[in-house]
């Protein structure tokens, strides 16, 4: 009789608090050896809670940890590193002025010279990336290289440290749908050379594509684990928010109207003098959503700041509602244009103010606000209250401070922000990033209601899905032009080859 | 990118100064322990000193104005994300301005009449000053930490030049202007309020304009647009672009608002006390400044306590120099340096442990 195999990971009962919130409660879990695990949750479901306990960054308050069937404790990474788990960020921890073999050798690199380290380093690089189609040039400058490169770095550094359970963080976020076909392909061969991988994302195709088995999170806790063959992403979506959600938007047909934002020929460069967008012509008309799909770094950031007058367009013109723009952040509100930016973080707020003096940001010189140079903090809390009421926005007090709420209800202070003071068009960046599928459907729901008000959308997002579901056309971003136009349901497929740059109808 | 835990205000803004400063009197009196000396009695001589009588309380207020304006323009700056480093140039620069309205006009007019010249002579003259680094931080990139630092040398230099060759007194050995009439003095307090008993002490008329100053800075940061603007800009200069807020021009107004609080210190301590223009005048209160501002939390409350606290520090400390010969002037800028240390440098030294004990109690 054989005794059946430890997992390679077992989670018993494991619990850890920060202050009053319980980000994870007692999570029972096994990950099986030589499989592909995901693990899907909400924003706050406590998913990077709970791999950060496994990676050695936290230390779980109750409950038992088990590698191979051995009870362990993981005070860090270290630790975490000696036991064979690897952690690959979703924000990459790689030094942009070293080579790759320089990073690869990082935290191991042996004694007083590194010479010796980066001779046996050249070589097992070879191997793993011939075993593991991984290949990279080991030579080049990590700065240069491609963020699907970069994400190869990171797990051959992983590799190199000898990581048999390989945890990736939200990996295909940055990636295009061909570099993540590539990564899937790469963790199919991990699997088959009997590592076992953890896979956290919260896109279901992903995990229905990929995964041997799924683990949903919801408020802390584990609220099941299942084989994926017999679940689907209806399921998994259900299970994530605890009830049936809408993955598509309910909205009639767009009765567009007059161009309300035009603009022809634009070219910008970034702060560096790269030119980013490439010669883009557009119209946004009243009543429509016009989604601009692409992957990040495209110019679509480029071109939103340009619109919104952050950045100054080398050429070309940009009209809002049938006038010149302004070219400046201000006026160009004045004008009726809008902007949700894509980094609420970065750009939208400011998180150590409180939320009510983020209700105005841009709209500082709004004479409602006190007279002359006066701004009365009664005049500045009124309107956020009634942002935060017609928003929903919780909790319900605007003198907290704005980073202490999560990030559903931040981007909803912005969006309140920018479409209660009734613009004619408005711009908005990943209008959903980072945010809890309850609100998503929510914020979904606003902008459709302002389309149907006679508004003009300019949607920018990296969601497919996102953008399939919102947009009545959709403009398709690849290295700073618009390489096609398609329906507002185009098919993904075509979309996905659009977006990577090879062009739809020759493909 | 994580977040400051956030601590009750009590903690934040009371308890956290206090622990620093207790500390930088148990190791202070550590040193003066190691000296030989009775560090209970030190501290009953200082705080008597500073405290005990008015002749004393006025020293300790004449002090704090210098650091209430030099406080106020550190944490000006600071609120547009500033380290405006240059406070002790600006100031002599006011001081230069001053100057110049009360010679031109001290013998004509009553000193109410030339203070308000003087006054916006010096906050112009201190503004100018700053507005040079701002101008360089916003159209060239020069960082203004470095440029505020060599600016403040500058200052010294030009300062030396016009009172050794131009500006010196006739006849004078002395690098000094010649001593101000009547009109280019501002009253003590002592004089304008014979009944408060602060014997001979110094502090004036600008100890009043320092707590007008204090009002202003506070309706300025907190109930204007302007103010609103430059503190976007200090904690989120992206943010602030998106806003339309441009950052060449909170740049050059928070940098010159900053010179010109610092230019006014020169009021207190040129028209109010010295009543001519000499050398290093300052005496370093451009640096005490920013121990102020950090310590005070750049808010008018902190920076008035804080001046205060710095005030006393000399004026008691002085008084502890004299009563005590082994404690020397030296050891009394120790123990400032120590208060510096603790308040300002090492200011996040509790505040982990803190977090721990109220954070979790209180939830948020």
């Amino acid at each position: 009789m054989t005794v059946p195999e430890p997992p390679a990971i077992e989670l018993v009962g494991v619990a850890k608090s920060f202050g009053a919130v319980r980000a994870n409660h007692d999570i029972n879990l096994r990950i099986a050896r030589g499989s592909i695990h995901g693990i899907v949750g909400e924003n706050g479901a406590g998913k990077s809670t709970l791999m950060s306990i496994l990676y050695g960054f936290y230390q779980a308050d109750a409950g038992q940890i088990r590698v191979n069937g051995r009870e362990v404790a993981i005070p860090d990474s270290r630790v975490a590193l000696s036991l064979g788990i690897a952690m690959v960020h979703q924000h990459f921890m790689l030094v942009e002025p070293f080579t790759v073999l320089e990073n690869v050798i990082l935290g191991a690199e042996g004694g007083l010279l590194t010479g010796p380290a980066l001779t046996k380093a050249r070589a097992e690089l070879d191997r793993l990336g011939r075993a593991f189609d991984l290949v990279v040039d080991p030579d080049a400058v990590t700065g240069t290289l491609s963020v699907g490169e970069l994400q190869r770095v990171e797990i051959l550094k992983a590799l190199y440290r000898g990581a048999d359970v390989l945890i990736l963080d939200e990996p295909t976020g940055v990636l295009t749908p061909a570099e993540a076909d590539h990564l899937f392909r790469v963790l199919r061969i991990l699997k088959e050379q009997g590592k076992t991988v953890v896979l956290i994302t919260h896109k279901l195709r992903e995990i229905m594509a990929v995964t041997d088995a799924v683990t949903v999170m919801r408020a802390g806790t584990v609220v099941a684990t299942k084989a994926t063959a017999d679940t689907d992403v209806a399921e998994l979506a259900g299970l994530m928010v605890g009830r049936r959600v809408l993955l598509t938007v309910e909205k009639g047909p767009a009765s567009p109207g007059r161009p309300v934002l035009e603009e022809e020929n634009l070219v910008v460069r970034d702060a560096r003098g790269v030119t980013r967008v490439k010669d883009v012509s557009l119209t946004v008309r009243a009543g429509e959503i016009v989604g601009i799909a692409g992957v990040a770094g495209n110019g679509q950031s480029e071109l939103m700041e340009a619109l919104a007058g952050i950045l100054k367009p080398v050429s070309g013109s940009v009209r809002i509602d049938e006038q010149k723009s302004a070219g400046n952040p201000h006026r160009v509100r004045g004008q009726g244009l809008a902007h949700v930016p894509e980094d609420r973080h970065r750009m939208g707020l400011v998180t150590a103010f409180a939320a009510s003096e983020n209700a105005v940001l841009g709209y500082q010189s709004d004479p409602a606000l006190g007279a002359g140079p006066l701004m009365s903090p009664s005049a500045v809390r009124a309107v956020a209250e009634a942002a935060f009421a017609a928003y929903d926005v919780r909790p319900p007090d605007v003198r907290l401070k704005t980073a202490l709420f999560s990030g559903g209800n931040q981007q909803k202070i912005v969006l309140a922000r920018e479409i209660e003071r009734d613009p004619v068009v408005l711009v908005v960046g990943q209008p959903t990033r980072g945010v809890d599928i309850g609100a998503i459907e929510f914020i979904h729901q606003r902008l459709v209601r302002l389309r149907d008000a006679g508004k003009g959308i300019l949607l920018i997002s990296v969601e497919l899905d996102e953008i399939r579901a919102l947009s009545d056309r959709i403009l398709v971003m690849f290295d700073g032009r618009i390489v096609g136009e398609r329906e507002g349901g185009a098919d993904e497929r075509s979309l996905g080859l659009l977006m990577a740059g090879i062009d739809g109808e020759a493909a | 990118m994580r977040a400051r835990k956030a601590l009750p205000g009590w903690v934040d803004y009371g308890l956290i100064p206090l622990l620093n400063v207790t500390c930088a009197f148990l190791v202070s009196g550590l040193v003066v322990l190691a000296i030989g000396a009775d560090p209970l009695e030190a501290v009953q001589i200082l705080v008597w000193g500073a405290f005990g009588f008015g002749e004393g309380i006025g020293f300790t207020l004449f002090y704090a104005t210098n650091f209430i304006f030099t406080g106020l323009a550190v944490a000006i700056a600071f609120h547009g994300g500033l380290f405006n480093i240059g406070a002790e140039g600006q100031a002599a620069l006011g001081g230069l301005g001053a100057t110049l309205v009360c010679l031109a006009v001290d013998r004509f007019v009553p000193w109410w009449v030339t203070l308000p010249f003087a006054a916006i002579a010096a906050g112009l003259f201190g503004a100018g000053w700053a507005a040079i680094p701002a101008w360089l931080q916003a159209k060239r990139g020069s960082h203004i930490v470095i440029t505020t630092i060599m600016f403040n040398f500058l200052a010294a230099a030009l300062m030396g030049y016009l009172l050794v060759d131009v500006l010196v007194a006739p006849g004078s050995m002395q690098p000094e202007t010649r001593t101000f009439a009547a009109g280019g003095r501002l009253p003590p307090l002592r004089e304008l309020f014979p009944d408060i008993g602060l014997g001979q002490a110094p502090v004036n008329v600008a100890f009043l304009l320092a707590l007008v100053a204090l009002v202003a800075i506070w309706v300025l940061v907190w109930r204007t647009r302007l103010g609103y603007e430059i503190r976007v800009f200090g904690a989120n200069p992206v943010a602030a672009s998106y806003a339309g807020i441009s950052a060449t021009r909170i740049t050059m107004i928070a940098m010159m608002l900053s010179g010109a609080l610092a230019g006014l210190m020169s009021l207190n301590e040129i028209m109010g006390y010295q009543q001519r223009l000499l050398l290093d005048f300052t005496a370093g209160a451009g640096f005490v400044g920013i121990a102020v501002a950090l310590m005070g939390r750049a808010h008018p409350v902190g920076i008035f306590l804080a001046a205060v606290l710095f005030g006393a520090l000399y004026q008691g400390g002085a008084e502890l120099a004299f009563e005590i010969p082994e404690i020397s002037r030296d050891m009394i800028v120790v123990i400032q340096g120590l208060v510096i240390l603790f308040a300002g440098a090492l200011e996040n030294l509790f505040r982990p442990a803190l977090v721990r004990l109220f954070v979790r109690r209180g939830g948020i």
